[in-house]
């Protein structure tokens, strides 16, 4: 079933190659998990949007229901659902975040 | 019961696992969002089990979340998580 957030939510992970929804933003992250993942992501040089769910209630709760995910960060790329902040630090640390980013042609070229 | 055996128990239950140790990590977050005076809000699970044979790291993640729905939706704030399959690397320490 479609609603208002979860079609914001849908335009945002498809309008941006990588999109992190997180507490607080890139540059001032309210969660170490969120943090964690900004660190990574500023550390491999890829651009990405950063989604702030601490700004609406209905963003927060939406985003858990759209990919069945009950916590935050979670990191898409090319609109679709990778991991929250263990998933993303396991598969930075194996070189498989990495991988992925070529794979999908989303690495920065710098 | 504590917010801690709680979760030992249903993993125990649906899991079987070889290796579980549940750790409650509220105390590191004092004053952060999420922490409430009680504790019992930010938890850290490492898992060894045979279900995790053959599944990827979200398969893994999904079925613990959904083991622990009911946690997640009342009370528990943060729960991080490493889920391994027997002889895999990282039951790497």
């Amino acid at each position: 079933m479609s609603t208002p957030i979860h079609d914001w939510i849908d335009a945002q992970v498809k309008a941006n190659d990588i999109v992190l929804f997180m507490k607080g933003t890139p540059s001032f992250p309210q969660c170490g998990f969120s943090g964690q993942v900004v660190q990574i992501l500023d550390y491999l040089g890829v651009p990405y949007a950063g989604v702030n769910v601490l700004e609406s209630d209905d963003l927060r709760q939406g985003i858990k229901e759209y990919s069945n995910w009950p916590t935050i960060p979670q990191l898409y790329v090319k609109g679709e659902f990778v991991g929250g902040a263990d998933i993303i630090r396991e598969m930075f640390q194996a070189g498989e975040l990495q991988g992925l980013f070529e794979e999908k042609g989303v690495q920065n070229a710098a | 019961m504590t917010m801690k055996s709680k979760i030992e128990t249903k993993l125990v239950q649906a899991l079987a696992p070889e290796m579980l140790t549940v750790v409650d990590e509220s105390h590191l977050h004092a004053g952060h969002a999420g922490h409430r005076p009680g504790g019992e809000s930010h938890f850290r699970i490492r898992i060894v089990a045979d279900a995790f044979e053959g599944k990827s790291r979200l398969e893994r993640h999904r079925a613990i979340n959904a083991i622990l729905a009911e946690e997640l939706s009342g009370g528990v704030h943060a729960l991080a998580i490493q889920a391994y399959a027997p002889g895999e690397a990282a039951e790497r320490s």
